[in-house]
């Protein structure tokens, strides 16, 4: 199962050339991009691990480019990878913009579990298969 | 809120193009019985160009061979631009280039032009400039250099990166150098990343040959050798009457004899580094004028007293002292 989050969700997958057009958006608007990853896909799940220090002084698209390849030689494949774009601007002070930009191989998807609670009312949580591995061995066959 | 590219208006963008598309090819058509659709002179007011090489030939003295070389590069440039417009396209031409000439000859003054004007042509995205020198680049210890190198070339993206004596990345007498793991990983983003980034290395003539001979990786991948002559005395007395002008100053014309004669004096003396000298004098000229103004003040100074420098503020100088003990011994 396909897993959607942040901007251009609705989109296919961006290519890199569609990416770098995004990220020079961001830093000709003077925001701060960094790159993340993790392998818990939950949809709530906000603790993503940031990939070396958020981008400050790098000017051109083509710098982030680099750290998003070597965060994808490292962690692709097994993980999601998210590019965030940091507005530091008085009245804004958080995140403007955040798109998904790797993804692992095979997305196992979620189980959904049914919960009987008091009254015959019943309890939906969903599960990612994934989660079932410890940390860090997930999303490898 | 503004929106990222995606969102902007996607209809309105194209049919405003089209209807500049139209306009366009109407114009030529009035204006040219031949097919001749591309006006290369109008290509260059265009890109602004003609701004920017003009404030270069006013701003920056001398330097004759050089300012040729930018404005051949510029028009190679500019060609390659219609050229690929129509659809003749060859490869990037390589931009990489060397400033070797000696202290204070302009190297760093023009890099940061160059920027600019291959800023102009759509050549760089940024047109910024990111200088360094070898601490910027090598590390202190096992691993250190390959992060420090990939920063810097991180932040020079879409721009320049001008390395300053790069013959320092180099030494010879020590083969386990750090040095060599930065000049590798220079060597193939200057290769793979031609689009991304030009970089400029500068140093002195005879270090920068050896430098070159000992890395013929950089030398192949580095299309533009530009030598920096050194300033005449006549070039260097307008350069000092410039440098004064820019900060509200005038040069008294004993001061201006005075300065002749400090020109003169101070070549041949160690360590004369051409523009950057006469900066120098000029600074200490300065100190000994508000000095001289202060003391000698009762009551009111004019604005001429406060912008004059005189020939004495020259003539203190530890150069035409020496020049005194010599004649007294002799
Ligand atoms: N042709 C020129 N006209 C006016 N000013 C100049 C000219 N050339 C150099 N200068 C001035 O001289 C000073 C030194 O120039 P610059 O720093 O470019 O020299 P450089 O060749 O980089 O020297 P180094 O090799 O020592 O780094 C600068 O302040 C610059 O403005
Ligand atoms: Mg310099």
């Amino acid at each position: 199962m396909r897993i959607t989050q942040g901007a251009f969700s609705f989109l296919p997958d961006l290519t890199d050339t569609q990416i770098k057009r995004q990220i020079q958006y961001c830093l000709d608007s003077g925001w701060a991009v960094n790159v993340e990853f993790t392998d818990d896909p939950h949809p709530r799940n906000t603790f993503w691990e940031m990939w070396d220090l958020p981008m400050f002084e790098v000017r051109d698209a083509a710098g982030v480019m680099i750290e998003i390849n070597k965060c994808r030689k490292v962690r692709g494949d097994t993980h999601y990878i998210r590019l965030n774009a940091f507005d530091n601007g008085h009245g804004c002070e958080s995140v403007r913009l955040s798109f998904i930009v790797g993804r692992p191989n095979s997305e196992p998807g979620y189980a959904l579990t049914r919960q009987e609670g008091p009254g015959r009312t019943i309890v939906y949580t969903t599960r990612a298969y994934a989660a079932d591995k410890p940390e860090g061995n997930r999303y490898r066959d | 809120m503004s929106l990222p590219p995606n969102f902007s208006c996607h209809r309105s963008e194209r049919r405003r193009r089209a209807i500049s598309e139209t306009t366009r090819t109407a114009d030529s058509h009035a204006n040219c019985a031949v097919h001749a659709v591309n006006d290369l002179k109008a290509e260059f007011a265009a890109t602004g160009l003609g701004a920017v090489l003009e404030d270069l030939d006013r701003d920056l003295v001398g330097l004759a061979p050089v300012k040729q070389r930018i404005r051949e590069i510029a028009t190679l440039l500019l060609v390659n631009k219609v050229r690929k417009r129509l659809g003749l396209e060859g490869d990037t031409p390589t931009l990489h280039m060397s400033f070797t000439g000696n202290a204070g000859t302009g190297k760093t003054t023009v890099a940061l032009r160059m920027a600019e004007i291959l800023n102009r042509l759509g050549y760089i995205r940024k047109g910024h400039i990111v200088s360094v020198t070898r601490d910027d680049l090598v590390g202190q210890y096992i691993g250190h250099t390959a992060p420090k190198t990939k920063e810097i070339l991180k932040k020079a993206m879409g721009g320049v990166l001008f390395i300053d004596e790069a013959y320092y990345l180099h030494r010879a007498e020590n083969e386990r150098d750090y040095g060599q793991e930065a000049i590798e990983i220079l060597l193939q983003v200057m290769e793979s990343q031609r689009d991304d980034l030009v970089v400029i290395l500068a140093g002195y003539d005879d270090k920068m040959d050896a430098f070159f001979r000992s890395n013929p990786g950089f030398r192949s991948r580095v299309a533009h050798h530009i030598d920096f002559p050194d300033y005449s005395d006549g070039e260097l007395l307008e350069i000092a009457e410039r440098m004064m002008a820019r900060q509200n100053y005038v040069l008294a014309p004993d001061a201006r004899e005075a300065l002749a004669d400090y020109i003169v004096l101070r070549r041949r003396q160690p360590l004369f580094a051409n523009a950057r000298s006469v900066r120098n004098a000029l600074d200490r000229a300065r100190l000994r004028h508000s000095t001289r103004v202060f003391e000698g003040s009762c009551g009111g100074v004019s604005a001429a007293d406060l912008s004059t420098l005189r020939g004495p503020d020259i003539l203190a100088s530890r150069v035409f002292q020496e020049r005194q003990q010599a004649l007294g011994g002799s």
